[in-house]
């Protein structure tokens, strides 16, 4: 325990943190502004004030979205 | 008397709804806004690239237009929805283009797939506006649907081809009650105008004004158009007729 690995699936991409890794850790490691991105885990819409209590199991899908131009 | 154009509970006064695709600097989009006086916004929602971070469009956006995202990306009805929810749940409103688009070539929309996502957002409260191909059938089934109103296409996305669509889009004018809005390939501000002339409740342009030399001043005058297109529909515009008919008198100028 404690220097293990996982393997989630962040914007379709596997990708490996480390364990005890949470969703606000993983937004801060990818140097993303919490204010400009909106987050989904497991196919559902988190809030900002609960990034921090997520802790990331294997295989979660998390996907990092944000606004961008359109018409 | 104000000429206000309502939905989804808010009284529009401005006919021009914008998109914000292609603009070279994101910092235009505000000024565009306040020149063109458009008060409906359009964005698209994207994963984030990790390697190319760019900035929420949403904050360049004033916060009295209206937000309207869009479900680009969408190639089925259950992609439409899934974005329309998690935009809402965003903080984006309840407005929602709903695009559902499988041609790459020509950007044609799937109007059976959009009636299905029109129905199922309708349902949960959202005020739909679809992007369509212009289609009577399809119109009125968007219109059962809880559709707030139709948008249908003058021309591929980003074409600036203009209304090559004119004629389909005069029938789901006249026989569609409910606001139809011309969305997607009006190339220049004569094109807007001849769709608010036409009785079009409005118009969606993104191109034709992002990738002016000068968006601003394009923004402008787009606002202008629908402007001038609108006030001439209102006035009642007198039918074209084969040959001359005087406006000076046909009398000789002494003589009968």
């Amino acid at each position: 325990m404690g220097a293990g690995k996982l393997i989630i699936i962040l914007n379709g991409t596997e990708e490996t943190v480390p364990e005890d890794t949470t969703l606000e850790g993983l937004i801060r490691s990818r140097g993303l502004k919490p204010d400009s991105i909106i987050v989904e885990y497991n196919f559902g819409l988190v809030k900002r004030d609960s990034w921090a209590g997520i802790v990331l199991k294997e295989n979660d899908r998390v996907e990092i979205l944000r606004f961008v131009g359109g018409g | 008397m104000a000429d206000i154009l309502k939905i989804g509970g808010r009284d529009l006064t401005s006919r021009l709804f914008l998109g914000t695709g292609k603009f070279s600097s994101n910092r235009l989009i505000p000024e565009v806004v306040k020149a063109s006086g458009a008060q409906v916004v359009t964005v698209a929602l994207r994963r984030v690239d990790m390697d190319f971070q760019e900035e929420n469009i949403a904050a360049y956006v004033p916060g009295e237009c209206v937000l309207m995202p869009n479900t680009s990306g969408a190639r089925n009805a259950e992609e439409a929805v899934r974005i329309a929810r998690l935009a809402r749940a965003a903080g984006c409103g309840n407005w929602v283009k709903i695009e559902v688009i499988k041609d790459n070539r020509y950007l044609l929309p799937d109007n059976q797939e959009t009636v299905r996502a029109t129905e199922i957002l309708a349902a949960e409260g959202f005020v739909v506006l679809p992007y369509m191909s212009p289609d009577l059938i399809t119109a009125k089934k968007l219109a059962e649907a809880g559709a707030a109103a139709v948008m249908p296409l003058g021309s591929p996305i980003g074409s600036n081809r203009g209304l090559k669509t004119k004629e389909l889009i005069r029938i789901l004018i006249d026989e569609i009650p409910l606001p139809i809005i011309v969305d997607a390939g009006i190339g220049r501000p004569s094109e807007a105008a001849e769709a608010m002339e036409m009785g079009a409740a409005a118009v969606l342009v993104n191109t034709a004004i992002a990738t002016a030399e000068d968006p601003v001043a394009m923004g402008r005058a787009f606002g202008l158009a629908v402007e001038a297109g609108r006030a001439a529909y209102l006035a009642g515009m007198p039918e074209a007729a084969e040959y001359a008919r005087a406006s000076s008198p046909l009398t000789g100028f002494l003589r009968d």
